[in-house]
């Protein structure tokens, strides 16, 4: 079986576990420049360049990946949010980014590979791709709107670059994530989908959508339902939200994208919001109640955590979901979808 | 499945089309694009749905144009909202458009004309960027013209594309609409053909939509737009049923079918239908009669000022625009029997209109007050007259008595309420800041009010409100109190306000919930139901409270045994320049560039970060607007000198024993700042946190500082006699800004000059706001040092009263309003954290080491006790 095959089919026995975050947890090892910056003789301050840890210190990135398979994930992720060589180059590390997906992703395949070798359940590696920090969607001079710092086949190369470094390294998926701009995630899908057709066979894509307000849509403006209308046609494997706010604001966000996706739904909300000092501080049992009423309610395929998520919350979450009844993927009546920053669907 | 616009025919606007509109294509070639995103627009708000965008013109780079116009499009959210078909006869020109487009677009379009090896390579790459594509009923060896050629060529190209997976339901069939009544018999059949193939197309291809473009269809009788209109509303009248869901065309400029004068729809239809071969000969000779019927109906609406004058007033309180108020509610005046008629008319009626645009999120805060600043001018334009004629005033809705408590001096978003409520017909009575409980009651009652409000924003009006609560019980009153301000919050109001008065308590969470909660506790109908409901729903707080298990716990030498250790080795060394230094006059416009925009976007409830809110979807237009406003009024600000800054700053060398900090300001002058530490058990690793941690035993030192803006009153007094809430909200939140910005401005001076452990720092201003700096400033009050108290402390050791001239009351509020103060920690790991909950053991200790009663203690410190 593909490793799309393989998930389909775990996940319509019960309700899987991906991981938590990797940002906060590494905040935690209390790193000094020296220890990220390791001896590849950089110029730049590496502290705070979390992705580079897989060359130079990889036993952090690895620590914590075995920490959520031991608290029960079926899908982990390679620590390469920023692994990108937009965002390497802030560090002066663009050079680099082939090395580091290669290697964040061979550590979480081997991690994978030898927890699903223990126990026979099967593990999957998620390549994960993040937004970068320039948006094809909007303008950064607010005198001139019709201004983009980057453009589209640009962000499709540099998105292409690292797909085929962590499809090298062995990942099973492509998870574009914490989207806030739709235009950028189009660019992403673009990429994985001529790497896939250069590799020739199927690379599943796996989408996450990050809100920036309460209405429920993202930076480029997008309500969920249009996101998932102008993202449709990278037949993701899983559609859902990350990271924006807790579990508690993302409720009714996850209500609308369950009844309305023909694919499974991944969530995986912060530990709550942030406090006035920038902490995350709802405690592991609170998260897991929270996330466990969309499975009581049938909305969820995939659950884990991002940022302020400690293994402690993966296996909070773990017990609290582990024998409800997964969500049962609708078969929506066909329709044309289109969409602006709103959805429209046209009468059949 | 439900979504907002589902529909059954969809208009597409034709009007961004350079193919299809002189104007537009005027103002592209002309490189005019904020006109032609104009004309955008008013597509958009004409009714169409999807937005038809084409620069195929022979002079124009239509890569080039289409690229600029659609990322121009994609910034204004009333237009971007709507699908956008990305129209043009050159694949390269579709496909640089389809690389800046968000949504899921149209593309129009592809055929075969070319052969079947690039229509399907161009519907592959119309699959990978997510687009919907019109194919033109167009093969190898030309456009279908007859019902066969076009159902033929559909029913190919429908197999060709659901064979590589293409979703047929993003399949649209354009079979071509050509003109008839052109004099040529091979064209008289044209509609039909059409029409027919509609049928069999729908058949044989489920799924899939038809359009066509509806201007070939009249295309002789060019110049002739009644003739063009009917022939095309007879068209979609027959064509519809038969299967075509889509058109590219003018919505403005379609006949209902039923209201086309008889004899021309008649022989419309005959043209369209081939009823008779002399069918196309009878309509151009009829066509003549028609000729410019339509001219008055085409020229635009006239200007806003050429409506009634009710319509001109309600326009002016929406938009906000005061330049003629006067004069209209003049005109009504005169116009009416008694002036107090036009306030409960046509004025009322517009307020009521602003009302439910901002009930229903269409409007935000800033144009509110905006409006009501035209309100109030009307008001007071007619005051005179109603108060000579010696006539009782309107009767509102309501009267509210509004109050800043005592010791509390931050009125911004009470009088921001206070705006809202008026608008919505509320008598408002502002009783200002600082008003003892004592003033609030007996206005209450001289006014015969029909509720109170409280607002507050620090922590210790809580407790101020809690007295209003009893003071009201004492006196057995029965009137709603409404709770609001920053620091408040339903919990708070339901543990400690709401069991404190018998009467209905409500926690009001921000301006925009205000006229509701206010016009239901008016309300006789619905009135005691809310009380109920809220009544429970803060029981229902009480009870989870009391049920939750608290965080535990660890007592406080425990807490102490797991302070951080800080590595001390790292500790800043000498200031440069201790002692304290003061700054009479700052220069505002250097302040200005430190100023944090994202809290100045909040204080007007519009929800985002600066600069992102500027482009938001939602807020973004209301606040550019506001932004324009308050660069206008900072502009002023600086170049009139309506406000000075002055700080100071000081730096002393001090010493840690235990929790507390010794600071010596002078030889023989000590003052001890007693610190409290977090006791909630923490994880392993993580430390219970105090600020002494960051202090060295073994000698250290500290900073403190105390910055306030001066002289806004009489600017306030201006704007109060100018009736101008708007100008006034705007001061004090720009005032309260450049107060920050002060702080900020100071703590760099202080960590690069005066202190100089940080000599060679280079932080943007984002970079500042983010605080990735070495050091903090944490205020008295505020989570890491919560105890308000330590501030006259602060203000002794800065003698910050007479260098400053700012002073506290007696709840430790700072005057003037705009100000900041707290000490400055040096050390590299010092952050900032939240003292949170602690112990009785804890508060015990601390009243001995602070030298005051266990009592004023628990006053204190109440919000941490809980």
């Amino acid at each position: 079986m593909t490793p799309r095959e393989t998930l389909l089919a775990e996940a319509a026995k019960r309700i899987l576990i991906t991981d938590g975050a990797f940002g906060t947890e590494i905040q935690n090892w209390k790193l000094d420049e020296a220890a990220y910056a390791g001896n590849l003789g950089l110029g730049h301050d590496q502290k705070g360049n979390n992705d580079i840890l897989a060359l130079t210190k990889p036993e952090v990135p690895e620590t914590i990946t075995r920490e959520y398979l031991d608290a029960g994930s079926d899908i982990v992720s390679t620590n390469t949010f920023s692994a990108n060589l937009i965002s390497q180059a802030d560090y002066g590390a663009e050079h680099l980014v082939r090395e580091i997906n290669l290697a964040s992703a061979q550590i979480a395949r081997r991690c994978a590979d030898e927890y699903a070798a223990k126990d026979g359940r099967p593990r999957f590696v998620a390549g994960a791709i993040g937004p970068t920090n320039k948006t094809l969607s909007l303008s950064p001079d607010v005198n001139d709107p019709g201004y983009r710092e980057i453009d589209f086949d640009y962000l499709k190369q540099v998105y292409r670059e690292q797909i085929d470094a962590l499809v090298e390294g062995g990942v099973d998926f492509i998870l574009i994530e914490t989207v806030f701009d739709t235009l950028n995630a189009k660019a992403g899908i673009k990429a994985a989908i001529e790497a896939g057709e250069a590799l020739g066979r199927d690379l599943p894509i796996m989408m996450s959508m990050t809100l920036t307000d309460l209405s429920g849509r993202n930076l480029s403006g997008h309500t969920v339902e249009a996101f998932w209308h102008a993202v449709r046609h990278a037949r993701p494997l899983t559609i859902g939200l990350n990271c924006s706010f807790g579990a508690e604001q993302l409720r009714p966000h996850v209500k609308t994208l369950s009844a309305l996706c023909d694919t499974l739904i991944m969530v995986y909300p912060n530990a709550g919001l942030p406090n006035e000092l920038g902490a995350y501080d709802e405690e592991p049992a609170t998260t897991a109640g929270l996330v466990k009423e969309w499975a009581d309610a049938g909305q969820v395929n995939v659950l884990g955590g991002c940022c302020g998520s400690t293994p402690e919350h993966i296996a909070a979450i773990v017990e609290a979901v582990k024998d409800l009844t997964p969500r049962a993927v609708p078969v929506p009546e066909v329709r044309t979808r289109l969409a602006g920053l709103e959805p429209f669907t046209m009468a059949a | 499945m439900t979504t907002a616009s589902s529909t059954s025919f969809v208009n597409i606007g034709e009007r961004t089309n350079v193919t299809g509109s002189a104007r537009f294509k005027k103002l592209v070639m002309a490189g005019d694009y904020a006109a032609a995103v104009e004309v955008a627009l008013q597509q958009v708000e004409a009714g169409a749905q999807v937005l038809d965008v084409n620069m195929d013109e022979g002079l124009l780079d239509a890569h080039e144009a289409m690229t600029t116009f659609l990322k121009l499009i994609q910034a204004e959210p009333d237009i971007a909202r709507i699908p956008v078909m990305v129209d043009s006869s050159k694949w390269d020109v579709i496909e640089a458009g389809l690389k800046c487009v968000s949504g899921k677009p149209i593309v129009n379009s592809i055929s075969m004309k070319e052969g079947v090896d690039q229509f399907l390579e161009h519907a592959r790459k119309c699959m990978a960027y997510g687009a919907a594509v019109v194919v033109m009923a167009f093969d190898e060896t030309g456009q279908a013209d007859t019902k066969e050629r076009k159902v033929e060529i559909c029913s190919r190209a429908y197999d060709l594309l659901v064979g590589i997976g293409f979703p047929p339901e993003d399949i649209i069939f354009d079979p071509n609409v050509f003109a008839v009544a052109t004099g040529i018999e091979e064209h008289n059949n044209y509609g039909v053909d059409f029409i027919e193939a509609c049928k069999e197309i729908k058949a044989r291809c489920p799924h899939v939509h038809i359009s066509g473009g509806l201007s070939n269809l009249s295309f002789s009788f060019r110049g002739n737009e009644a003739v063009r209109k009917a022939m095309h509303s007879v068209f979609l009248y027959h064509a519809i049923p038969a299967g075509m869901d889509m058109a590219i065309v003018n919505a403005g400029q379609l006949d209902v079918y039923d209201q086309i004068e008889p004899v021309l729809r008649t022989a419309c239809e005959d043209v369209i239908l081939n009823r008779d071969p002399d069918a196309g000969e009878r309509l151009v000779a009829l066509a003549e009669k028609f000729r410019g019927t339509d001219a008055v109906a085409e020229k635009q609406a006239a200007e806003w000022r050429g409506w009634p004058v009710a319509k001109r007033l309600e326009h002016a309180l929406v938009k906000g625009i005061d330049a003629f108020v006067v004069e209209d509610t003049e005109e009504c005046r005169l116009a009416f029997a008694r002036p107090i008629e036009v306030i409960e008319g046509p004025l009322m009626d517009g307020m009521n209109v602003v009302g439910d645009l901002f009930g229903s999120g269409k409007m935000f805060l800033p144009q509110v007050v905006k409006s009501a600043r035209v309100m109030k001018k009307a008001v007071a334009h007619l005051l005179p007259y109603i108060e000579a004629a010696k006539e009782p005033g309107a009767k509102g809705k309501g009267k509210i008595i509004m109050a800043t408590v005592k010791g509390d001096v931050h009125d911004i978003g009470k009088n921001i309420v206070g705006v809202v409520l008026q608008c919505n017909g509320f008598d408002v009575v502002d009783l200002g800041v600082m008003v003892p409980w004592s003033k609030i009651i007996e206005a209450a009652n001289e006014n015969d009010a029909d509720m109170i409000g409280l607002s507050g924003l620090i922590t210790p009006s809580l407790d101020e409100m809690v007295t209003v609560a009893e003071e009201m019980q004492r006196l057995q009153m029965t009137m709603p109190l409404l709770i609001g301000g920053a620091t408040t919050s339903r919990v708070h109001t339901a543990l400690r306000i709401e069991p404190a008065y018998k009467g209905p308590v409500v926690h009001v969470l921000d301006a925009s919930r205000a006229v509701g909660v206010a016009t239901t506790l008016v309300s006789e109908t619905i009135r005691d139901d809310y009380v109920a409901k809220i009544a429970a729903e803060y029981e229902a707080v009480r009870v989870a409270r009391a049920g939750r298990g608290q965080s535990e716990l660890v007592p406080i030498d425990k807490a102490r045994d797991n302070g951080f250790d800080a590595d001390m080795s790292l500790k800043p060394g000498k200031p440069r320049m201790p002692g304290v230094h003061e700054f009479l006059d700052w220069d505002l416009a250097d302040l200005r560039k430190y100023i944090d925009w994202t809290p100045f976007f909040r204080a007007w409830e519009l929800a985002g970060n600066y600069p992102a809110i500027l482009e938001d979807k939602v807020v973004g237009e209301s606040a550019t607007s506001l932004f324009a406003d308050a660069q206008a009024m900072l502009d002023k600000i600086i170049a009139e000198k309506w406000l000075t800054a002055r700080g100071v700053a000081g730096l002393w060398p001090c010493r840690r024993r235990g929790d507390d900090i010794i600071v010596h300001v002078e030889d023989e002058v000590h003052y001890t700042l007693p610190m409290l530490r977090q006791q909630i058990a923490k994880r392993e690793g993580r430390a219970n946190m105090c600020l002494a941690d960051f202090i060295d035993h073994d000698g250290d030192w500290i900073g403190g500082f105390a910055v306030g803006l001066h002289g806004i009153e009489p600017h306030l007094a201006r704007f109060k006699n100018a009736i101008d809430d708007y100008s006034d909200i705007l001061l004090k939140a720009l005032s309260d800004r450049l107060a920050e910005a002060f702080a900020e401005r100071l703590h760099l001076f202080v960590r690069t000059s005066l202190w100089g452990y940080a000599e060679g720092e280079q932080l943007t201003n984002e970079a500042l706001i983010k605080e990735q700096y070495r050091g903090i400033r944490p205020a008295p009050g505020y989570p890491a040092c919560p105890e308000h108290s330590l501030k006259p402390i602060l203000f002794k050791m800065l003698d910050a009263h007479r260098r400053t001239g700012i002073s506290l009351t007696e709840s430790f509020a700072m005057l003037p309003t705009s100000a900041v103060s707290g000490f400055y920690f040096g050390h590299p790991q010092a952050e900032y954290f939240g003292v949170a909950r602690i112990g009785q053991d804890q508060l015990a200790e601390y009243a001995t080491r602070r030298g005051i009663s266990l009592e004023l203690a628990t006053r204190y410190l109440r919000p941490n006790l809980d």
